[in-house]
């Protein structure tokens, strides 16, 4: 497995898809950082879904991390994109025949394939999470935030517990994707149809379904990345995305395994 | 294990619903040469390349690659390279780093990979984007590809698939040195004449089924071989033809020329007939069918 790995680190490493991956997650985790201090005072919100955070709210030791959390969700979806992509053009290039060719056990290809976009996603959650924290201590004074207890045990503590659930919710929206694109491989029919399901079906869903957001499984990813939430529990949401992560991964690689390789 | 054939491929079957794409295929590819497989587009070729190589799953039969079963391919494909309907890599890679991936994942020396370059005649282009390779280069890349394992059996699907002839010439060429160093080539193409030249066995498929497997030079022996017949004056064609008419014997006239369908020994008994009858020959040439002339006949005239 550890060849297949490096094989597909060699993939990932390629200046076209690392470098803009890698600056569309800062970017994002920046602007989202940035909004949140520089529109403290804002009478129509300065955090996710228009909510006001105040300063006193993020001289908390887990003010921090507050920003980075809010930006977990989109280093998800920009997982589910990589994941979904990097798996489905085994198809689309007809590439998987060569990587079966060199590697017949498709349980190793896929492994290798898992734990290289894995480790390349938690590049991704580090490098924003490096990003996000440095602008927060950067923009506090000027938005009349406290930093004293950020660097306290407890502030540590609550980088630590961000950074995990980020990284745990991010590979969950990545293996989403990598399910996405064995299933129906392609990846602009994956990311599609992923994207559109995350941002756009469950929200209505939720808004017209009554508790729908406790069962949908991008709502409960956001909800482990925000490390809980007032109406789910962290230790609810994470089990109800295992139990569909767990559910649709079995059934892709059981038609990974026997489906076969014909273009 | 010591073993004399390459592959044995026995009552192999391909069905996808109801249609047939590989029908009871049964042959052999000895160790050590170069085989031909040919065919009509459609007739199952891919299919049965992917079968060998473990990407499909037959529905009845079996098959074996250097004498290990087609259901456990981790046993043959460290020592078989193949390059299937076409070559596939990341456009967005250079051919270099796209044969490393393959060498990473195969196991093999990332040295082979500069080596293959040079040997695909692709030295100084190894670092340039596979999606800017013209035809030519891709379809180098792929066997440079192929050839990483070392393979004791390589199997290519068109190889000379939009190369100019200069780069025929190499392809034909290396294959040839391959077979000479003990690699078993197993190579479909479209090129009949090209196989001609190359290969001592053949494999053909019509219609998911084969109609040959065996050596060429018995295939073409096997033909109804001709002889070419001109007299020397033109004037005398109709009376030839009268004279070698009257002695049994078949004879087509096109072009003013003659031709005689008799086996190559015939040659001697056509030059006293004419002889005897007062005529003289400017030329008189046995002829066996090509390769090609045969494919049409046994597959029905399809391309």
């Amino acid at each position: 497995m550890i060849k297949v790995l490096r094989a597909e680190a060699r993939k990932l490493r390629r200046p076209t898809l690392a470098l803009p991956t890698l600056a569309a997650a800062m970017g994002l985790t920046a602007l989202t950082t940035s909004l949140l201090y520089l529109l403290i005072d804002s009478p129509s919100g300065n955090g996710r879904e228009g909510i006001r955070v105040s300063a006193k709210q993020l001289s908390l030791p887990d003010g921090v991390v507050y920003s980075f959390q809010s930006a977990a969700t989109l280093l998800g979806v920009i997982a589910l994109c990589v994941f979904a992509a990097q798996t489905a053009q085994e198809y689309t290039y007809g590439t998987l025949r060569n990587l079966l060719l060199r590697e017949p056990s498709r349980m190793k290809i896929l492994l290798g394939k898992y734990v290289a976009m894995s480790i390349f996603a938690f590049l991704i959650v580090l490098t924003s999470a490096a990003i996000s924290i440095g602008l927060s201590f950067a923009l506090a004074s000027d938005a009349k935030v406290s930093t004293v207890l950020w660097t306290s045990l407890d502030g540590k503590s609550a980088i630590v517990h961000a950074l995990a659930n980020a990284l745990l919710a991010t590979i969950g929206f990545g293996t989403l994707g990598m399910i996405l694109g064995l299933l129906l491989r392609s990846p602009i029919t994956a990311i599609s149809i992923g994207v559109i399901w995350l941002l756009i079906v469950e929200n209505l869903l939720s808004a017209v379904v009554k508790n729908a957001d406790k069962w949908l499984p991008g709502m409960q990813l956001g909800v482990v990345a925000m490390g809980g939430s007032l109406s789910n529990a962290y230790s609810r949401a994470l089990g109800v995305a295992g139990i569909y992560i767990l559910i649709g991964a079995v059934l892709a690689a059981v038609l990974f395994k026997r489906r076969d390789v014909a273009n | 294990m010591v073993h004399e054939i390459a592959i044995t491929v026995s009552n192999l079957t391909k069905k996808y619903d109801e249609q047939v794409a590989v029908s009871n295929a049964t042959f052999e590819v000895p160790l050590g040469a170069i085989c031909g497989f040919v065919g009509p587009n459609g007739s199952g070729k891919t299919t049965t390349i992917r079968m060998l190589l473990g990407l499909i799953k037959p529905t009845f039969g079996s098959a074996t690659v250097l004498g290990h079963e087609i259901d456990r391919p981790e046993k043959y494909l460290s020592q078989v390279g193949a390059m299937i309907e076409g070559p596939a890599f990341y456009p967005a890679l250079s051919g270099e780093e796209n044969l490393h991936v393959l060498a990473t994942l195969g196991g093999f020396p990332g040295s082979r990979v500069k080596e293959l370059i040079d040997t695909v005649g692709l030295t100084g282009r190894g670092n340039s984007k596979f999606k800017n390779y013209s035809l030519g280069m891709k379809q180098r890349l792929g066997i440079a590809a192929a050839l990483l394992p070392n393979p004791q059996l390589l199997i290519l699907d068109e190889p000379t698939n939009g190369l100019d002839p200069a780069g025929i010439h190499e392809i034909r060429t290396l294959l040839r040195e391959l077979a000479e160093n003990g690699t078993t080539v197993f190579v479909s193409s479209h090129l009949l004449s090209e196989l001609e030249m190359i290969s001592e066995y053949l494999v053909m498929l019509r219609e998911g089924n084969v109609i040959f497997s065996g050596l060429i030079s018995d295939l073409l022996e096997a033909q109804q071989s001709q002889i070419l017949v001109k007299p020397e004056f033109e004037t005398d064609s109709d009376r030839l033809v009268a004279v070698i008419r009257s002695a049994g014997h078949t004879v087509e006239v096109k072009d003013g020329l003659l031709y005689v369908l008799v086996p190559e020994h015939f040659s001697s008994e056509i030059n006293r007939l004419a002889f005897a009858a007062g005529i003289t020959l400017q030329s008189l040439t046995p002829m066996l069918p090509t390769l090609e002339e045969t494919f049409f006949d046994m597959t029905g005239g399809q391309a």
